[in-house]
This record gives C-alpha cells, structure tokens and sequence, in this order.
C-alpha cells in the first residue's frame, strides 16, 4: 500500500527491493557503506547523505566500499555489467563525472553499438545533481545536457518520491547504461509511494497540471518551482500546463508537441546552464515541429551561464525562481 | 435550530479534499426528496452528480458555481418554512468554525486489510446494523470504483467493498489467476468477518464472480446484483480487454478507458493516472494476462453463470448501462426470473455514471 515517505528513502527502499529480486544487482561507490575493512562501525555513513544507509546489514555480499577513485570504480561498475552483473555505482556528485567520463562517453556508451548489438551493459551511475544546498561551484551542477548529449546513456531525473522510486527501479532493470541524477535537495520532498516495487517506463513525460494557456517543461527540482509558478498565475486566471519530463534521454517530445499544440505557448525551464541546454533542446524541436501552433515567442528559463556561487544570496539567485518562470508565461501571453 | 439540515461537500475516496461546486439541479424553494439529484461536483479525478441523503425544504443555497470547497463546506441548508431566516442565517454564520476544525482532525474513513488464503486483501467497511452488503469490482477495477456507491448504500446497512486478488492493493502473487480464486477469496472474506449471510453486487467481471458465489453458497448469500456482469453471455468487447491489458503508458492506456464510458470526458488526467500506478506494480500484468487469458479468450467469455444463478434461487437483480460499450446489455434478458433495469445514458461503469439511480435500485433490492 502507498504511503508517504521522503525520496530519500524511495531511493533506499528501490535499492533494497532490486537487490532482494535480484542477486546481481550490486552497488558500488565512496562511503556507500562505510567504515568497511576498517576498525569501528560497519555501516557509518551509507553515503554521503546517508541514502544506502541500513542496505549494508541486509546485503553485505552485494555492496563494496571503494577507494577514492571514480575512474577505477566507475570502469569496474562497466566492465561487471558487460559480465552479467547489474551495478549501481554511486557518483556521490555528478560533478565528479570528469575524471570517468570516457569509461562512460567512449566505453559504457558505445558498446551496443560498436559490437552489432550483442554487448549490453546494464550499469547505473547514481548521482546527485543540483543547486541549493551551498555546496559551491564543483558540487552543485546540473549536468543532464551534458550527459543527454551522449547517444547511448540514458538520462533520468525525478522530481518526486514516486517518479524516483520507479524510474530508479526502471534503470536498474534497463539493459542499456542510466545516468540516474538525484537532486539533493529534493531528498527531504515527501509524497505517496506504493510499498511494492513498481516500474516506470522511460521517455515518458509526466503532465503534472492540465491547463490551456501555456506550457511549461521542466524536469527535476524546477518541476516544483514551475508548480509554484502555476499557482501564481492562476490568481490571474492563467491555466498552465506543466510537463515533468522525468527522463532526458528518452525524451518524450510527443507530449510537449501535443500540449503545445494546445496552448500555442511554450516556456522552457531548465536548472541547467543555458548554452546547449535541455530548455534550448525542447525549444528548437517545438520551434521546428510545432512552429504553427506558436503563438508567441518561446521562453527559456535558466539561471545565468557562470558557475553556481557558493553565497547563500547569490545562490538564490541563481537558480529560477517561481516569480521568473511565472513572468517568462506572462510574456508568452504579451500581444 | 436542530431542524436545520446541511448540504455538505461530499468526500469520495480518501484522497480528495476538495471539489468544485458545477452546478446546482435545485433552486431555493425546491423540496428536496432523498436521492435526488442536487449538485454537480468536479474533483481532479472525476466529475459527478450529488444525491440527496436527505430530505427537506431547500432554504438556503451557500454555495456558488463554479467556486472550489473544502470536503464538507456547508453549501447549502435545508429546513422547514417554521424556522426564520434569521435562524438560518445564524446557522451559516456559525458553521464556519466546525468545518475548519473538521478538516484538520478528521481524516474520514480509512482502508482495512485482511489476511485471507490467498494474501492479504484490502477492504473498506462502513458497519451498521442489518445483513451486510459487499460490493465486489470487476477487471482491472478496485474497491474505489464504488466511490460514489458506498456511503450511500450505508444509509441503508452495513457496507463492504474489497479489492479482488491481483487488483487494487490487494495481493497480487495469487495464483491460478481465474474465477476460483475470486469466488474463493469472497468467501474466505465473509468468513474473516464472521458474516454469515451477505448481499452481493458486483460490476463486470465482479458480477460473474457475485453470481457464482451465489450459486456455489446459495444459503450464505441473501441478493445478488449484478451490474453489467460478466457471466451472462459469450460476447465481450476484446478491443477493450487487451488495450487495458497491454497499454503502459497513458496514450495506451485512455483511449481503452474511453470504452467504459458513455460519457468520455469522465476519463480524467488523474484517473489515467491512478491506473498507469496500478499497473505498473511488479505481478500485475502478469496477473491480469493470466486472469484475462482464463475469462476472456479470444473475445469470448469462457465463464457463465445465468444458469446456476437461476437454479440456485437466490433472488437476483440486473442493472445495465444501455450503451455498454464492453459488454452487450442485451445480455441482461439471460439471467432467467431476474429483475432487469436498463439505465439510459450511461455506459459499462453505469454505478458511477448514473450513481444515485443505481444506488436506489441496490437499496430497493437490498431492503
């Protein structure tokens, strides 16, 4: 039966069901247990922000504790899953994606496809992504164009405890790599979640709020924002449809046509940097496919191109605001 | 003042907390009978019309079309011509503070769960006093399909609506995925609740499992209703069952639930979704091939029940939608010796399309 829980802990229950299911489903990564091999408690950290933690007592042939080396554990994780295993490695901050990104970009990526199909590599990167925690420039991006630019990874990025849940479980079972992105602030967010393990399919987008005015598309912590947005402009009787992408690559163009079709207005709203974007990516298809729909001009919502400030203030700042996003549908509807 | 009856926001199902006032079907003057329709109400999940509980002289209406209430807002008073404007106006004034404390503490009734034979079962249970009446869903459904049936129905006794093997929140590694294991559970339920003797109604494929249960136990059972049943005939819209069966996404999944519907714009966003949810729980779609592959192969219903129905005695009571668009209501002249009631403008799901005209046939049969 659903009941409320954080997302969080829907990333630790997702775990602990796919490793019960099935015994080849490891994890591997920095602190995921903690204190293993060393003198003390067995179990201390369960990751950085203690998601795996408790996962160590019920499945300690199936979780190793590696050295501070993402390269090495990161080509371990994708070497195993060629083998018949299904790792989950855990990034801790996918800010750290630079120092294995070409066991990713030129190994994990291409194997499907440079050997005619017959390789399968099911591993998950696990990692938190994001702003807001004033965890400075190199932990708080939000790297998913990068990443969707890849073809051969799959990109996901919940915004809820019940999307997280099922896509994390989704990716684990998917045969091909998942880059799964956890927003860290977003760990605290609480809604219903079924007990029992569910999947959700990827490349499908999530219609959060039904509305004819405008379209919103988002994805991760900004779906929440955008909500907030909504809610403003419906005091001014503007309806706004807001899409959750949910995952980034797939990506479930279908709905955002249809809804633009719809409405006529589009407002992309992207945490990431605004160059090459995912906003700029939704814009230019619904700009080539859905021009004659348009109504008006697309509008991106970013924060500006310059790294994430460490400053409270300026953090603040930085990342999209709720009044941003309802002012960018506001010029939508602008003669 | 304690002839002063209110017309409350309605709360269907555990999740909603507020709802649309559409319109209203009465003016202030009107005398309102019990059953009468009086309001539309619009939730984010679905749409429908509101029966009267009560009966009375419609005094006073609070609230305005269009407008968004809290479940259980005052929206309109009835009383008798003996009692002032003034009095009422006094009773408005004063019902503010009530609903406000109302929705913070009280969360309403909540769901129970039972061990049975086959797993664990989950149920909803409005008691009272009298032979219980247990409502049982059809294919793919759960207990909320009786959202708009259960409180009313419990006017009239106690009310039971459980969520079928492999449905709902029901256990779903229940195995052989058939008719047995569905009339095996109904019993095994009656017996967890130590009820001896128990109406049934069922929708769908419910209706199927309600007859034969009737049949096998015709002592235990004291009606049946059946409500676009299963059981009755060979044909079955087999377009609908596997849409519903394979679809794993919304664009699949809406267009089959477009078919239980006379009325299509009641297949809202959230009821999609509430389904897509359902289905995507590990076992279920396993069940539901296995379940549909024993009951509805190849367009045919390998399961009927009109004629140990009829042989078992047990009076019996069929109500359809007459634009079924899943199964044909013509089907409803097969249950020999049944009353039938063909309900006009409305579709497979006619208990909540056409609630308060079902309800009343239920409480009528059941009484």
């Amino acid at each position: 039966m659903a009941r409320v829980i954080s997302m969080k802990d829907a990333v630790n229950e997702a775990l602990d069901q796919e490793m019960t299911r099935d015994p080849t489903v490891i994890m591997l990564g920095e602190d995921i247990v903690g204190g293993t091999g060393a003198k003390g408690e067995d179990d201390a950290w369960g990751g950085v922000l203690g998601v795996s933690k408790g996962l160590y007592a019920k499945h300690p042939k199936q979780m190793i504790d590696t050295p501070l080396s993402e390269s090495a554990y990161v080509g371990a994780a994708v070497g195993a899953a060629t083998a018949g295993l299904r790792p989950v490695a855990e990034l801790m901050f996918v800010d750290f994606v630079g120092v294995c990104l070409d066991q990713l970009l030129n190994q994990a990526a291409k194997f499907r496809y440079m050997f005619g199909g017959k390789a399968e590599t099911p591993v998950v990167i696990r990692a938190m992504c994001g702003a807001g925690f004033q965890a400075a420039a190199q932990h708080s991006q939000m790297l998913t164009p990068l990443l969707a630019h890849i073809p051969g990874l799959k990109v996901v990025c919940p915004s809820n405890p019940y999307d997280c849940k099922g896509l994390l479980i989704q990716s684990i079972r998917d045969n091909d790599p998942v880059i799964f992105l956890e927003h860290k602030n977003l760990y605290a967010s609480t809604g219903d979640v079924p007990e029992e393990p569910y999947a959700i399919p990827f490349g499908e987008a999530n219609i959060v709020r039904e509305g004819d005015d405008a379209t919103i598309v988002t994805y991760g912590q900004m779906v929440g924002r955008s909500l907030e947005a909504a809610d403003m402009l419906k005091k001014d009787g503007i309806e706004v449809e807001v899409i959750d992408l949910r995952t980034l690559s797939p990506i479930d163009m279908d709905t955002v046509l249809e809804s633009v079709e719809n409405t006529g207005r589009l407002v992309c709203v992207d945490e990431a940097s605004p160059r090459c974007s995912i906003a700029c990516d939704i814009a230019a298809n619904v700009a080539q496919d859905a021009f004659g729909s348009l109504k008006s001009a697309i509008q991106m919502v970013t924060p500006p191109h310059a790294p994430v400030p460490f400053s409270a203030a300026l953090e603040a700042l930085y990342i999209p605001s709720a009044a941003q996003i309802a002012h960018a549908v506001r010029k939508t509807m602008e003669d | 003042m304690a002839e002063i009856t209110p017309i409350l926001m309605p709360k269907w199902g555990l999740s909603m907390r507020e709802g649309k006032l559409a319109v209203w079907h009465v003016a202030e003057g009107a005398t309102i009978a019990p059953g009468d329709e009086i309001m539309d109400v619009e939730t984010d999940k679905i749409a429908n019309a509101v029966e009267a509980a009560d009966g009375g002289l419609l005094r006073r209406r609070v609230g305005v079309e269009g407008e968004t209430y809290p479940v259980r807002a005052l929206l309109a008073v009835m009383a008798p011509e003996s009692v002032s404007d003034a009095e009422i106006d006094a009773y408005v004034a004063a019902y503010e503070a009530p609903a406000a404390a109302g929705d913070e503490g009280e969360e309403g009734p909540s769901y129970e769960f039972a061990d049975l034979p086959a797993g664990r079962i989950r149920y909803a249970a409005r008691p009272g006093d009298g032979t219980p009446l247990i409502l049982i869903h059809g294919f793919g459904g759960d207990l909320d399909n009786w959202l708009f049936n259960i409180d009313a129905l419990a006017e009239g006794g106690p009310v039971y609506a459980l969520d079928l093997p492999g449905h709902g929140q029901s256990v779903k590694s229940a195995r052989p995925a058939g008719l047995d294991l569905m009339v095996d559970t109904v019993i095994a339920f009656m017996d967890h609740l130590k009820l001896d003797k128990a109406h049934l109604a069922g929708h769908s494929m419910g209706g199927l499992v309600a007859g034969t249960v009737a049949a096998r136990n015709p002592a235990r059972i004291a009606s049946v209703t059946l409500i676009c049943p299963a059981g009755l005939g060979a044909e079955i819209n087999s377009g609908y069952i596997d849409g519903f069966v394979k679809a794993t996404g919304r664009k699949d999944l809406k267009p089959a639930l477009m078919h239980l519907f006379k009325d299509q714009s009641l297949v809202s966003r959230s009821m999609v979704d509430d389904l897509l949810k359902y289905k995507r729980l590990d076992g279920v779609q396993d069940f539901l091939t296995e379940l549909a592959g024993n009951l509805f192969a190849n367009g045919a219903q390998a399961r009927q029940v009109a004629e140990a129905l009829a042989a078992s005695g047990v009076p019996a009571q069929v109500i359809w939608g007459e634009a079924d668009a899943i199964i044909p209501a013509a089907h409803a002249g097969n249950l020999k010796g049944a009353a039938t009631h063909l309900i006009p403008d409305a579709g497979h799901m006619v208990q909540m399309e056409k609630s308060a005209e079902v309800n009343r046939l239920v409480r009528d049969f059941v009484a």
